[in-house]
């Protein structure tokens, strides 16, 4: 059953611009190679998701898009909204307009609810508004109003999995990378979760890059997606096809 | 009763000064996760130049003023030259590093100023009358001058931390590297700062309590040892915890030694604060290596 139905499901291309044009990437960790050069797009507008097993090298694609120099030394090409970011520092890619959700949470554990709202709009100019779009944010997610004060260490694993997307709404991005959002929550946390997602897209047109396992939802609040084994893309298609594809519903989607 | 009463306002003198100087080693140590151990010798550096700003005709406040923002400035050169090039999960690398500079400056402060004692200013009156009689007992105007400059310069701290964007981007910085430079903070930059208030307030610690030691250029060195002493009973990475620590260290030091010297058979116990204070610092690290207030690292998965 779709968390999503056919009023709410996301729509085809919204400008035709491309937000996010990756060629060529190639990561290593040392002498092991993780992504053996990867092409993908996200186009404005659109949500678009990785799928791949542990290990397949989804969580260093989102590295290297957001800085991977700390890591590693990415090849290839990223460009974002048309600028070549592929060595740029990962502060200065946030504060061109990206925002990342990382695996496991990625919270500022010590510091209150309402602290790291704040610190998620840590790049905007517009400190008039930051209260209303606090207030904008704990309206979509009412748990993290009701603990505002609270020190985020203190949240469940499904609150700070809220406060990092929220947190990273706080910064009004023009991409967000969601790194397997689901990843140990439960399952009615998972639905109510995908659901804002595919709600943040169709409001607010927030361009999405979702890497996940979790297939099923996945699926359903895109509009696009690449499958990645061992480093390499393997297939590529709408969500449509992915889903009709026999090989995808066997690994991923337990047929 | 005034003798007991004597003692406990000397253990807050001492406690706040040791205050101070810790404040500026848990500043790093909770942004970083490093020991400055230059801390002590750059606070002197602080006292010496405060002592030289004097000497030419500033009033005293002007002189730790302007002591306090070289300091600073001194703090942030570090950071940024020193401290930066280096990868932050290595500690040893940044150990020999502030190792280094402590003697660096110290030979230096040998050099220009030599090894003979100095007296030294203070910014509170300390001549023999100048204290309010309590009880029986001399609370000393300076006393009283320090305790309050250090609640002043933790009120200041305290609003720089918690309202002002560069204090959230340093308690994120402290709370969660990775997550910060994913908000977009520069994170050397904040680093930056937080050295830079570091320096400053070991600058205040030394122009504070020099007129009470003398200066030489050994003197805050040695006054270090408490205050890690203090820095690691509070807990390494409490605010809090360092003035809660300094005026236990210092009250120990005054009251607990004070009293023991003067039992039968203890006179002897009086020349070895210094190893008390280390004693503190093992039972700490053996009991509850977190400090009363540090939180205990927990492995993230």
């Amino acid at each position: 059953m779709s968390i999503v139905d056919e009023d709410t499901a996301p729509d085809g291309a919204v400008s035709g611009k491309i937000t996010l044009d990756v060629s060529g990437l190639e990561a290593s960790y040392g002498p092991v190679e993780v992504l053996r050069g990867i092409d993908f797009q996200v186009p404005e507008g659109q949500v678009v998701v990785i799928l791949g097993a542990n290990g397949a090298g989804k969580t260093t694609i989102l590295r290297a898009l957001c800085g991977g120099l700390a890591y590693f030394k990415p090849k290839g090409r990223v460009l974002f909204d048309g600028k070549d970011i592929t060595t740029t520092d990962t502060a200065e890619i946030v504060r061109m307009g990206m925002a990342h959700v990382p695996q496991g949470r990625g919270t500022f554990p010590e510091l209150s609810v309402d602290d790291n709202m704040l610190a998620g709009a840590y790049t905007r100019k517009d400190p008039e508004n930051l209260r209303g779009d606090m207030e904008t944010y704990y309206e979509l997610f009412p748990v993290l109003g009701e603990r505002r004060r609270q020190h985020a260490g203190s949240l469940s694993g499904g609150e700070q999995q809220m406060l990092a997307v929220a947190r990273a709404l706080m910064s009004n991005p023009r991409l967000m990378l969601l790194d397997e959002p689901s990843l140990g929550l439960a399952p009615l946390v998972i639905q109510s979760l995908f659901r804002t997602f595919a709600d943040l897209n169709r409001d607010h047109h927030t361009t999405m890059l979702l890497v996940e396992q979790n297939a099923n939802l996945a699926l359903d609040i895109s509009s696009y997606g690449y499958v990645l084994e061992a480093g390499t893309i393997v297939l590529e298609g709408t969500s449509e096809e992915l889903r009709a594809d026999p090989a995808v519903q066997e690994a991923y989607l337990g047929a | 009763m005034d003798l007991f009463l004597n003692r406990l306002f000397d253990g807050f003198t001492l406690g706040a000064i040791y205050a101070v100087v810790a404040l500026s080693l848990v500043l790093i140590f909770k942004a970083t996760t490093l020991i400055n151990f230059a801390t002590g010798e750059l606070a002197a550096l602080g006292g010496y130049l405060t002592f030289v700003f004097w000497d030419h005709w500033l009033p005293i406040w002007i002189a730790i003023f302007c002591s306090m923002a070289l300091l600073a400035v001194l703090g942030g050169v570090v950071e940024r030259v020193l401290i930066r090039p280096f990868d932050p999960s290595d500690h040893l690398p940044v150990v020999l590093i502030t190792l280094g500079l402590a003697y660096v400056i110290l030979a230096s402060d040998q050099a220009i100023f030599g090894n003979q004692p100095r007296g030294a200013p203070s910014p509170f009156p300390v001549g023999p009358e100048d204290y309010i009689s309590i009880g029986g007992a001399r609370l000393f105007y300076y006393t009283i001058g320090i305790v309050a400059t250090l609640a002043v310069m933790v009120g200041v701290l305290f609003l720089i931390l918690n309202r002002t964007k560069v204090g959230l981007a340093f308690r994120a910085v402290s709370s969660n590297v990775e997550a910060a430079r994913l908000v977009g903070i520069r994170t050397g930059r904040t680093l930056q700062f937080g050295w830079a208030i570091s320096a400053a307030f070991g600058a205040l610690g030394a122009s504070l309590v020099m007129s009470r030691t003398n200066l030489v250029p050994t003197y805050m060195g040695q006054l270090l040892v408490f205050s890690f002493a203090a820095a690691a009973l509070g807990g390494l990475d409490s605010l809090g915890g360092a003035l809660v620590g300094g005026l236990i260290v210092g009250q120990v030091q005054a009251v607990g030694i004070g009293y023991l010297q003067g039992v039968p058979g203890f006179a002897w116990v009086q020349p070895l604060s210094l190893t008390f204070a280390f004693l503190i610092i093992l039972i700490v690290l053996l009991v509850k290596p977190a400090g009363l207030f540090g939180t205990r690292r927990v492995a993230r998965v």
